[in-house]
């Protein structure tokens, strides 16, 4: 039986009621909390006053106006868009070979290097970013090595702890995973009599690699890359613990201006930022993934 | 011009090719026959490269292929599906040989335009394959193959996807194009009438070997052995032996009949008191309710067992004395006549000395 249209739409009525509830009413009232003034004790002052007979509201373009007074948060968050773009970028790269070599292995081995993949997701996030900690750690072997290497050829020791690149190595770590299984899933399907056709009609493996494999996995690449990109935007853990402040993200002086500043309508405005560059990726993404997907 | 010789494949303890020996001559439409799991495809394979002999060795206008990779011999083949490329337009798709041979940009536009007249689908080059029918699709896999005249294409089970009405008309083009271009075609099927339309020498084959390479209407009248005159076509298969060579003659005792004479075959050596099949087309044997016998005719009577009507023939299933089913064909020149017997109707049915092609067992 045909589902009828009534049903259909039952049927998306608890996703919709949820997405409502936790993200389009939270995003609504992040928006106001935008325009008014910050609370005496912090938190949000009242938006109206009624005072004998007259109504007045208490909003404000302050906020707005704060955010470009300085350039350091506008630079904060272009170096929290490269941190992102160049995050993806190093997943594809190494995400890429992986899910490729997964995809073209044989089928009874594909459940088990699958489930490697996402063992690491078996234990918890910031034990993981710990276990960084001591990795990077300045008495630890990693560093160690790197430096008596450097000391070989005269050059001055190097500390990875609290560093961009500590940031960034790990940024790769935690969200490789969400590359490699949309890489998979697109790389998996591909019709392996294509390759032969290409091969037959006379193209070298690396053409048949350029030509035939990367153009039809381009909707796995742009669907990981959102994946990806995203999260990485509004990560603030491993900047935290990792970074120092060299390696300071945008979400990072989100959460400052909440917790600690406790100035929450600056905040709001800084999050409302964040979240229209997350939806426009989404929205670039989706584009060039229909466009590839074709 | 394409030599195969004692090429062997071996696939565990499966024999999959076992000393396959085949010479096609240029120009040629020749056809690989056999039932699933032959070794048929598994040929195809190792002459378009995809996969390497376990012995022998394949020569192209006289030189070893072997060491080449598939991408540089010089010969195309045409996949189950088709294989186009779903990313790229049709006149990139037929563009892409070209492209790898690094032709010059007008010139692609030139001839990917005369592939797609070769075809009659000159204004397809924008569409994608999404958008093609099946037969259109075959037509573009096929202009994208002899797009750079290969010496030799392979065409792997093409028609097998599409519906009957449009095969015969694609296996028509086939034929047309084949001798317009005169490039040489291998192509492999399981369907013994595909065959038989298309080729002009079929290579039946059968368990990894070559059962009898000959031309359609020798295949179909003169099999060389049970397997071969039961995978081509209907036949009737009667057990006998050899009761008396004559001077153009065999005299066969048929198990539970009776003697009948057959004409002496030029391909076996016979001897009598050897194991001999009787192979007998259905078209070849007269059935009637009353039959006068002629000279060295075989004769005998029979009850109809059941019927098939087909339209332009019926049918008939004739049980004889041993209780063996004999398929006989009446055509139906009278419109409007499904049938001249009944079932269980008393009928005789014969044939003459030279209707049937006797094989040795």
């Amino acid at each position: 039986m045909q589902p009828r249209s009534w049903q259909k739409k039952l049927l998306t009525l608890p996703p919709l009621t949820y997405l409502l509830i936790f993200f389009a009413v939270p995003t609504v009232i992040m928006l106001f909390a935008s325009f008014r003034y910050t609370g005496e004790y912090g938190g949000l002052a009242p938006w109206y006053s009624y005072d004998g007979g007259t109504l007045a509201f208490d909003l404000t373009l302050e906020n707005w106006q704060r955010l470009f007074e300085t350039d350091i948060y506008l630079r904060l968050f272009f170096k929290s868009i490269l941190y992102a773009l160049l995050t993806t970028v190093l997943c594809i790269l190494l995400g890429y070979p992986l899910a490729l070599m997964i995809a073209r292995s044989p089928r009874r081995h594909r459940d088990l290097l699958l489930l490697l993949v996402i063992l690491p997701f078996w234990s918890n996030f910031l034990v993981r970013i710990y276990a960084w900690m001591i990795i990077f750690s300045p008495s630890g072997a990693l560093t160690h090595m790197i430096n008596s290497l450097l000391d070989v050829f005269g050059m001055a020791p190097i500390s990875l702890m609290y560093s961009a690149t500590a940031v960034i190595v790990c940024l790769v770590y935690v969200h490789l995973p969400f590359m490699v299984l949309p890489l998979y899933a697109n790389l998996e399907k591909h019709d392996v009599a294509l390759l032969d056709a290409a091969q037959d009609l006379g193209a070298s493996r690396w053409r048949r690699f350029w030509s035939i494999t990367w153009p039809l996995s381009l909707p796995g690449v742009y669907a990981g890359s959102i994946l990806v990109f995203i999260p990485v935007l509004g990560m603030f853990a491993i900047p935290d613990l990792l970074g120092g402040t060299d390696g300071i993200m945008i979400a990072n002086v989100i959460k400052q201006q909440f917790v600690e500043s406790r100035d929450w309508p600056f905040g709001s405005v800084l999050s409302m930022v964040l979240t229209v560059a997350a939806v426009l990726a989404v929205l670039l993404g989706a584009k060039f993934g229909q466009q590839a997907g074709r | 011009m394409l030599e195969i010789k004692e090429v062997s494949r071996y696939f565990d303890s499966f024999t999959a090719l076992d000393r396959v020996s085949l010479d096609i001559a240029a120009g040629e439409f020749f056809t690989l026959l056999g039932p699933s799991g032959c070794g048929k495809t598994t040929l195809l394979r190792l002459i378009a490269g995809f996969d390497q002999p376990d012995g022998g060795d394949i020569l192209l206008d006289g030189k070893s292929i072997i060491a080449v990779p598939p991408e540089r011999r010089p010969l195309h083949t045409i996949f189950q599906n088709y294989a186009l490329f779903p990313h790229m337009t049709v006149a990139d798709n037929i563009a892409f040989p070209l492209r790898m041979v690094g032709c010059s940009k007008e010139e692609i536009e030139h001839r990917v335009a005369e592939a797609l007249d070769d075809v009659s689908l000159p204004d397809k080059g924008k569409h994608y394959p999404d958008a093609l029918s099946g037969g259109q699709k075959q037509r573009i896999a096929i202009a994208r193959a002899l797009v750079n005249r290969p010496r030799l294409l392979l065409l792997d089970e093409p028609l097998s996807a599409l519906d009957a009405k449009l095969r015969e008309q694609m296996q028509l083009e086939l034929i047309k194009l084949q001798s317009e271009i005169g490039i040489t075609f291998v192509y492999v099927t399981h369907d013994q009438g595909e065959a038989l339309a298309l080729s002009h020498r079929i290579a039946v084959m059968n368990r990894g070997t070559i059962a009898q390479i000959d031309e359609p209407s020798r295949l179909y009248g003169f099999p060389n052995s049970r397997f071969v005159a039961d995978f081509i076509g209907h036949c009737n298969l009667l057990a006998g032996k050899v009761e008396q060579v004559l001077d153009n003659r065999v005299v066969v005792a048929l198990e539970g009949l009776g003697q009948v004479q057959v004409i002496l075959p030029t391909d076996a050596s016979i001897e009598a008191g050897m194991a001999c099949t009787l192979t007998l087309r259905p078209e070849k044997i007269r059935i009637s309710s009353n039959l006068t016998q002629d000279e060295g005719e075989a004769h005998f009577k029979g009850v109809v067992h059941d019927m098939l009507y087909l339209g332009d023939v019926t049918v008939y299933k004739v049980e004889l004395a041993n209780g063996m089913l004999l398929e006989a064909l009446l055509a139906n020149s009278t419109s409007g006549r499904a049938r001249f017997f009944e079932v269980a109707d008393q009928v005789e049915v014969a044939w003459g000395f030279d209707a049937g092609h006797l094989v040795m067992d």
